[in-house]
């Protein structure tokens, strides 16, 4: 077997016979149950906590408040650690606080018998706050007050503008970026600035990963071992945050991350490890779990980014060629920095990925504090939002210049042997033209718009579109932060071989192609390979975590290299015990052969036992590696989106969708296509239906359920067609890049644009939700008043 | 964990008086699916139940002699659907039904239980609204009170039923309001499954023999007003009108008094007067085609 093969999942049959252990699962059965207080105003401080009354109810054995936890201030970004001081996390919230940033803000815990006293615990204690006017809407005009963190007064956490042109000067604060961020208009110093630049403004909800197992945690002692189930993406790093809050040393902190069901980066931050842990300390090593329910999960984790988005772009005079292109982008951090702006600064670089200008690129970028959940990590790190903006401005000047929205595109595309501006890798392959012509072709793009576009003529109440966006995605990180992970295996004396990796798998399949890779370089079949899939700190090789795209790209740099020790070894081992020359021999079919003789000679059972037990020199066969990486690349891919529009009702029936990827070698091409299913699913969700609402006066949320918040149900998923253009990457272990994330990418312009196309109106904002269009068609006079 | 201080075993009705009776603060649980609900926010704290759901006297479906449809009220909605006779007589009945959550709920949750809980929204209500189906009420002294549904929601939430003091057994749908009517119902919702109506509408409609005069129109709407509600403004209007489309276009927000729509986060005023012209006319349609007549417009 190996890559490129269809394989079922590792876990496949444990999941769906519903044996799987979550964390959940193993909550002991005398844990202890602690649950937050959350604040009920968005700004302000707690004066006073009043916790006699809770003290009284049967069941509740302590209360912690914001106004007695230790002074210490963490980071929750789950980033490896930086050598650079200056990249590091911003620290700036303690276990619980007193300064009330977001409605919900953590400020007690009640520790209780169990969740019904821990209720009527919270029920009982009274708060007593200094209020601020909450700072909900940033794009509008507000006051700033009292700032959200004192060392930021303006509520700014960040910003990052640059200019690109041929050149390739960078960064630089010239003055068009000054010109720009001042007046939003730069005639003057473009390049030919006779060429009117046409302006757009797009605005993407705070949206959330809605996965399915909310977040959660408990946490024991064992001697001075402080131990943590965490549902995490990054067990590595809580096990770093941890030892950082509490001030305790790294090595005396066991974190283990059993199976997740789903973390789209929410589990990229560390939660309440810290709190459990700390609590479990303050009751003598018991058992603490705190699991969040889904309202909480909503508040008190992590959302996607809400932004505003401004784009400007002209084109060289009478040509499709792009001129100068200017993107300027506000980003709402929400109360706490977690990742700070790198999520912004994602975005906003990624908006000169797809397409380079001929002219001047201007980029601004600003994240600012807001009363509102934290915003941080999720599927595809800020790139859905500028994806929208660049896509829908794409079709929205087509439109306007009367350019087919595919030849546009075509004309401005980023080509291979372009350099990577911001972190300058070069562009080794780019499959994107494939994946257009590809994608073409499966929805009939030609002819169904040339039928459309007579259907709508007649149908009022009906109309139907095709649609396209494109985008483009780095893999991993490098060179923003570092790429590392680590791999080992062990080999078994029937010839059955244990793996343990770094990477974590969240559901996303990195244990089953992993079991591939190792497969392929050491010829045992997948199910004689038994992954671990539970993360141990104390016991795995490291890892900084699932995220980004970069597991099957890095850790399985990590596999490749440490199964080719093995095999070396193994070799050398035959070697030996057959007397036979090093050089001459393979493995082939779990058998050492003579590669000039084509002919077995012994089986890798029978070397592994010798191995092991052979009197006079034993040696357990295993091996153990680590990988740098020193590269990124580019996944590339185009969605298609086929819709039928009720005008009158502002539904989007979506008939069918497309997503054609280019992320170099498929190891496993089911696998790929059930992970882009996913993500096409969820970026669908974001379309037509999520949003995160909050009361304007007070910040308190809204649709914090699955009742109010709308993530599209299977009854709601179109059918969804997948096709890959495997290019060679070459810097990937199989020619691999990513996947995982980019799927969610381009789904929402593409039926945005789609929209468009049926209709006429462009929608600026997501999600295109049914009052959204019925207000729009109005205004566009698309729906009787009679 | 469930915040209960008791559970009451019954396995009849009388059971159920008696342990109401005795117990002022019990509260019923038929499917659960809103009772659970409110114990998890917090709206129900340290309560005392008493399952009907497993009550077999409360539950089934029975056509009696004059062809009337008799569903009990702790009958499942999967029941509903299943049914041979609604689905052959009054399909309409079975589709409302099917809307309603996911099939987990369908196949726990009951008929009394949407009728009793209140809401506006609530799938079964409009289309018994227009099908004037009776209630059979029964209070701890065992007397039976009937009313018309439409006497039984008083506002969001509220009923007429005295909580605590009175039981749902039955709900009768009379043959002369279901034979020689079309239905249909329609629900709004952002989703196609796991949805609460952003609106609904039923209508059940009588043509005349030549299919072109309307004889009798019922139209009823939720989440328009604060309690789901019959529209007998706009019925009045088209009774006795030919099937035109200037007839079908009477159904606007202006003719329709009885609906008083509301600005919420959830949904605008306006886009709700949108939904009530189009839901409205579009399940008109329905129902005409279902009663054998035919009109087309764009
Ligand atoms: C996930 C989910 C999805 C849902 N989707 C929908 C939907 O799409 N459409 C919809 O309309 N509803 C929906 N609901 C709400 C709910 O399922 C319905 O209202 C259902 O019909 C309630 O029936 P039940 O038997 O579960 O009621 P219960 O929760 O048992 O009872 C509801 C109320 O009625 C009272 N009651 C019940 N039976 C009687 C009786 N015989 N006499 C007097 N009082 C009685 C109870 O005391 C309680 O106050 C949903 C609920 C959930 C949890």
């Amino acid at each position: 077997m190996g890559i490129g093969k269809n394989i079922n999942r590792v876990d496949a049959l444990s999941k769906v016979k519903g044996t799987t252990k979550y964390t959940e699962d193993l909550i002991p059965q005398n844990a202890l149950i602690a649950k937050i207080l959350h604040s009920k105003i968005a700004n302000g401080i707690v004066k006073d906590v009043d916790v006699s009354e809770a003290l009284k109810i049967e069941g509740v054995l302590k209360i912690v408040t914001c106004l007695e936890v230790p002074d210490v201030d963490f980071s929750t970004a789950g980033h490896p650690y930086s050598l650079d001081p200056s990249h590091a996390d911003i620290k700036d919230r303690k276990l619980l606080n007193k300064r009330v940033r977001h409605y919900g803000d953590d400020v007690a815990v009640v520790v209780a018998v169990d969740s019904i006293a821990a209720q009527k615990g919270l029920e009982a204690i009274k708060v007593t706050y200094e209020e601020y006017k909450p700072k909900i809407n940033i794009y509008g005009n507000y006051e700033v007050g009292e700032p959200i963190h004192k060392l930021y007064p303006d509520d700014v956490m960040a910003t990052m503008n640059f200019y690109l042109n041929e050149d390739k000067e960078r960064f630089n604060k010239y003055k068009i970026v000054e010109e720009l961020l001042k007046t939003n208009n730069f005639k003057g110093n473009m390049p030919d600035s006779n060429l009117p630049m046409k302006k757009y403004e797009y605005i993407l909800p705070i949206v959330q990963h809605a996965h399915i197992e909310n977040i959660v945690c408990f946490a024991y002692m064992d001697g001075n071992r402080h131990i943590i189930y965490s549902a995490t993406q990054v067990p590595q790093v809580v096990r770093r945050i941890v030892s950082e809050a509490l001030e305790i040393s790294i090595g005396e902190v066991q974190v283990i991350k059993p199976y997740i069901g789903g973390g789209f980066g929410n589990k990229q931050d560390i939660i309440y490890e810290p709190l459990a842990m700390y609590l479990s300390k303050l009751m003598g090593g018991a058992c603490i779990s705190m699991v969040s329910t889904r309202e909480e999960t909503f508040v008190n984790s992590r959302t996607r980014h809400g932004m505003k988005i401004t784009t400007m772009v002209n084109t060289e005079e009478g040509k499709m060629r792009m001129r100068n292109r200017a993107i300027n982008l506000v980003s709402n951090q929400g109360a706490y920095s977690t990742h700070g702006h790198a999520i912004a600064a994602n975005a906003i670089t990624n908006g000169f990925h797809l397409y380079s200008g001929s002219g001047l690129q201007v980029g601004t970028s600003t994240s600012i504090y807001s009363n509102l959940p934290s915003a941080a990590a999720m599927r595809a790190y800020g790139t859905p939002q500028i994806c929208f903006a660049v896509e829908s401005q794409m079709d929205d000047y087509a439109k306007e210049k009367g350019f087919d929205p595919i030849e546009f595109r075509l004309e401005n595309l980023v080509k291979v042997g372009a350099i990577e501006p911001f972190d300058t890798f070069p562009i080794h392959t780019n499959g994107l033209d494939d994946c257009i012509k590809k994608g073409k072709e499966l929805i009939d793009w030609d002819e169904k718009k040339i039928q459309y576009e007579e259907f709508n003529k007649n149908s009022k109440v009906f109309k139907k579109g095709i649609g396209i966006a494109l985008f483009a995605y780095k893999t991993g990180i490098y060179p923003i932060t570092v790429e590392t992970s680590a791999c080992r295996m062990v080999l078994n004396q029937d010839g059955s071989l244990q793996v343990q990796v770094g990477a974590i798998e969240i559901g996303q399949g990195s244990d089953t192609v992993f079991c591939q890779m190792t497969s392929e370089i050491l010829s045992i079949p997948e199910d004689k390979i038994n992954m671990v899939s539970c993360h141990d700190t104390d016991i795995s090789p490291f890892d900084p975590g699932a995220y980004a795209s970069r597991q099957t790209y890095i850790c399985g740099g990590a596999v490749k290299k440490t199964a080719e020790i093995l095999k070396e070894k193994i070799l050398n081992k035959a070697a030996i015990m057959l007397d036979f020359d090093y050089d001459d021999m393979d493995l082939i079919d779990e058998y050492i052969i003579s590669k000039s003789r084509s002919e077995k000679l012994e089986s890798l059972e029978k070397v592994v036992l010798y191995s092991m037990y052979s009197k006079h020199s034993t040696e357990h066969l295993t091996a153990e590696a680590t990988y740098t990486g020193l590269n990124n690349a580019f996944a590339y891919g185009a969605c298609f989106a086929d819709v039928c529009v009720d005008v009158p009702l502002g539904k989007i029936d979506i008939k069918k969708m497309y997503s054609i990827h280019d992320s170099g070698k498929i190891i496993n091409p089911r696998l790929a296509e059930a992970q882009v299913h996913g993500a096409v699913a969820m970026g669908v969700g974001y379309a037509i239906g999520e949003e995160m609402l909050f009361d304007q006066v007070t910040g308190k949320p809204l649709n914090n359920n699955f009742l109010d918040y709308k993530i599209p149900t299977s009854m709601d998923i179109p059918e969804i067609e997948v096709a890959f253009i495997e290019t060679y990457e070459p810097s990937g272990p199989f020619g691999n890049k990513a996947l995982g994330e980019p799927p969610i990418i381009a789904p929402a312009p593409a039926i945005r644009n789609a929209v468009l196309f049926a209709t006429g109106v462009s929608i600026n904002s997501l999600p295109l939700n049914p009052e959204k269009l019925v207000s729009a068609f109005k205004e566009a006079n698309l729906i009787d008043e009679e | 964990m469930y915040d209960i201080k008791k559970v009451h075993q019954a396995s009849s009705m009388n059971d159920v008086l008696k342990i109401m009776k005795e117990n002022k603060e019990v509260k019923i649980l038929a499917g659960g699916t809103d009772v659970l609900i409110k114990m998890r926010e917090r709206k129900y704290k340290d309560v005392e139940i008493v399952s009907i759901g497993d009550i077999s006297e409360l539950s089934g479906i029975h056509i009696d002699e004059s062809e009337n449809i008799i569903i009990k009220s702790a009958t499942k909605f999967i029941d509903i659907i299943n049914n041979e006779y609604i689905a052959k007589h009054l399909p309409t009945l079975g589709k409302a039904c099917n809307q309603i959550g996911s099939p987990q709920i369908r196949n726990i949750a009951t008929i009394g239980g949407n009728l009793c809980n209140g809401a506006v929204s609530a799938d079964v209500v409009p289309i018994l609204l227009v099908l004037d189906a009776q209630l059979h009420i029964v209070g701890l002294d065992g007397k039976m009170r009937i009313i018309n549904v439409n006497d039984l929601h008083t506002g969001p939430g509220q009923t007429s039923l005295i909580e605590g003091q009175e039981l749902l057994v039955e709900i009768h749908i009379k043959k002369e309001n279901y034979v020689n009517f079309g239905f249909d119902y329609y629900k709004y919702g952002k989703r196609n499954a796991m949805e609460i109506a952003t609106l609904g509408c039923a209508v059940g409609i009588k043509l005349n023999k030549q299919k072109d005069i309307i004889e009798d129109i019922k139209i009823a709407y939720s989440v328009a007003a604060p309690t789901p509600r019959r529209c007998s403004s706009i019925e009045k209007l088209m009774i006795g009108k030919k099937l035109t489309k200037e007839t079908i276009n009477l159904i606007k927000p202006e003719n329709i008094a009885e609906l008083i729509p509301r600005d919420s986060w959830r949904a605008s005023k306006n886009f709700r007067l949108q939904l009530i012209k189009e839901t409205g006319r579009r399940t008109a349609l329905e129902a005409i085609k279902a009663n054998g007549g035919e009109l087309c417009i764009d």
